[in-house]
């Protein structure tokens, strides 16, 4: 444990996160204090029941949302009050998305939806395209740039908004239950991409709720009502032997 | 990625305006039939003005109107209800005295107002107006030479009988082929030598011929042959261009007073028809039609900029996720705001350009309908027409009403949270 904190550049550092929401004239307390640290290069299951405030924390995670209370530093940059147009930047600079529902643009072609965010990022258009279709490559969806997202599988869906949060080459890949729309072959050739991206070196947290899925993460954070009870590292098994 | 000139920004822009087509049209018709209304109706009151002032082409319309009248009060141990007549020395004196005067043209008649005169030609007999003139009076009046000349300066110093007649007269005169300059017409048995023969070019049409049939004669020998001493009729007093006639009328109307012994205060005296006034009124009424036009125009053009405000509004409820990914993948508010303003600005600009085009056809139908129905210009819509200030204030128009459009819709989808992506329905 400690050897990895030596050798790795900490990624994510939380320390006593809390968030509470109105609910009536009540608060409703989701997160109770959480502490998590993430180093650069691990891949990490969040697991928890429906409401055990998971979707809170990976939005906090996002920068979608701020917690009432604790610390927040992603990269090595303190995450508090920030305004639109910051949070806007450190998403696209910091974070890659991955929904569960895919979030392509319908009218965008599998190509224009990869470049999206090289679009906001104000890269130039031939620079974005070129780029754009080296992350369609690496998930192999070559051959399918021109096509809309109504053409392609699900599993092809998945991997072309793989492919869309790895363009902006983020420091963090955020996956809220990516596999969740899927068949289970399907979903572990998604994971399978997963973990060879994580392989190269990315940092990559998935919330999940299936067991399955989790095991094949290098570590399971387990969160129930607003605090984590388990986190524990695991060897990870490899979801080629599935397929 | 600042600029609104670039490419990937209207891919992004016509990309969306397409994924809804159809909507999108209907939307377009409220600004479509706006605009195509307000320049309708801009086009019709141009039109109406056009053929109300072609009636006036190449008139001086600077101009006041003064003759004599009974004089009404009591002045200088002159009785009221003395008749007094101009004299030749009147013009001179307004010359004089007057500033800011072009032409001072002092005229007679004959058959006095609106009467006629027998004219005879050979074995042909009519009865028209005679008009006594100096040639100044070219510049005020839009007399065009047809044929001959007109009156000059050496007519008036050697009181030559000549005259000039209207073009209309020459058919009631003279038999067919028959040479008509050199000839010699008789005025209450007066024989002029015909030297020219003038078009009126400010009436168009049949309706006002007999304007067309009047004969120009010197004045200096109208006074003469017809026994009118230094008398005149009437002055026709232009002024120069930058000041209105309308200002100095009343020094000229003093000046005439004081020389003739009327009491300053005797307003009836002196009868005069300003010209100026009375197209200031016409204008006015332009105006007035304008402003109704504009009115009425943008008041439905309120009302599809509503209907595009709407759809927008729709359109964002619908696209909700999809604006929430695209903040999620860090989309800045800005940005979001820019694209919405700039799909209703291009909708609003599209569908009203497409609207003043389609006016500007309507209104090409209309004018070739009118000139083929009223070839000779009788109709009060002449050349109605969009002109290019025109088409630049309804396009300034356009533009404030897409912005207006596109506002509440901008302001709502930038509230939109990029929570919004995560949510799965």
């Amino acid at each position: 444990m400690n050897i990895f904190k030596q050798n790795f550049k900490r990624m994510i550092e939380i320390t006593d996160l809390h968030k509470s929401y109105p609910v009536g004239n009540r608060n409703l307390h989701v997160l109770k204090g959480i502490n998590f640290t993430a180093q650069e290069g691990e891949l990490i299951s969040i697991m928890g029941s429906s409401g055990s405030g998971k979707s809170t924390f990976l939005n906090i995670l996002g920068i979608l949302d701020e917690g009432d209370q604790g610390s927040y530093t992603l990269d090595g940059t303190q995450i508090k009050n920030l305004s639109e147009k910051v949070a806007a930047n450190y998403r696209n600079q910091f974070l890659g998305f991955i929904f569960q529902s895919f979030n392509l643009i319908g009218y965008k072609t599998a190509l224009d939806n990869v470049a999206l965010p090289l679009y906001y990022q104000g890269v130039g258009r031939k620079e974005r395209l070129e780029k754009s279709l080296f992350y369609l490559e690496k998930v192999g969806l070559a051959d399918w740039s021109d096509h809309l997202p109504n053409e392609l599988s699900g599993g092809q869906k998945q991997r072309v908004a793989i492919a869309r949060a790895l363009a902006s080459e983020p420091k963090v890949l955020l996956a809220d239950e990516p596999t969740g729309a899927l068949d289970t072959k399907t979903s572990y050739e998604v994971m399978d991409l997963i973990q060879k991206i994580n392989e190269e070196g990315k940092t990559i947290l998935i919330v999940t709720h299936e067991l399955d899925i989790a095991k094949m993460t290098k570590r399971i954070v387990h969160l129930k009502d607003g605090v984590i009870i388990n986190d524990e590292r695991i060897e990870p098994i490899k979801a080629l032997a599935h397929v | 990625m600042n600029s609104i000139f670039n490419r990937d920004l209207w891919k992004e822009i016509l990309e969306s305006i397409n994924s809804n087509g159809f909507r999108t049209l209907i939307t377009a018709f409220g600004v479509f039939w706006g605009i195509f209304i307000l320049v309708l109706l801009l086009s019709a009151s141009n039109g109406f003005q056009n053929g109300v002032q072609r009636q006036f082409d190449g008139m001086s319309t600077n101009t006041v109107f003064v003759w004599s009248q009974t004089i009404t009060k009591a002045y200088k141990g002159n009785p009221k209800n003395r008749r007094y007549s101009f004299n030749v020395g009147d013009a001179e004196a307004i010359r004089r005295n007057i500033k800011g005067l072009k032409t001072v043209s002092p005229r007679n008649r004959l058959g006095g107002w609106g009467g006629s005169t027998i004219i005879t030609h050979e074995m042909n007999t009519g009865s028209y107006l005679v008009e006594a003139d100096y040639p100044e009076i070219l510049t005020q009046r839009s007399l065009k030479i047809k044929e001959g000349r007109f009156i000059n300066q050496s007519d008036i110093e050697k009181k030559r009988k000549i005259a000039v007649l209207g073009w209309a007269i020459i058919s009631e005169l003279y038999e067919p082929g028959e040479e008509v300059i050199g000839s010699y017409i008789k005025i209450q048995g007066v024989s002029f030598k015909v030297v020219g023969v003038y078009k009126d070019v400010s009436i168009n049409g049949r309706k006002n011929i007999d304007e067309q049939k009047n004969i120009h004669v010197p004045f200096t020998t109208f006074s003469q042959v017809f026994n009118r001493g230094d008398k005149v009729g009437f002055f026709m007093i232009t002024g120069v261009d930058d000041i209105p006639i309308t200002d100095v009328k009343e020094d000229i109307l003093a000046l005439i007073r004081k020389r003739h012994d009327i009491h300053p205060e005797d307003d009836r005296a002196v009868g005069n028809w300003d010209f100026n006034k009375f197209l200031q009124k016409f204008n006015q009424l332009f105006i007035a039609l304008k402003a109704v036009s504009y009115f009425v125009g943008i008041m439905i053009l309120g009302s599809g900029v509503i209907g595009i405000s709407n759809i927008m509004l729709i359109v964002i409820k619908e696209r909700t996720k999809e604006i929430g990914v695209r903040r999620a993948l860090g989309a800045k508010p800005s940005s979001i705001r820019r694209q919405i303003l700039l799909e209703s600005l291009f909708l609003t600009l599209f569908a009203g350009m497409a609207g003043v085009s389609f006016a500007a056809f309507v209104t090409f139908l209309v004018n070739l309908f009118i000139d083929s129905k009223y070839p000779e210009g009788d109709a009060m819509l002449y050349n109605a027409s969009i002109d290019l200030p025109t088409v630049g204030i309804s396009l300034v128009i356009l533009v404030i009403c897409g912005l207006i459009a596109g506002f509440i819709p901008a302001q709502t989808a930038i509230k939109i949270k990029p929570i919004e992506a995560l949510r799965t329905d």
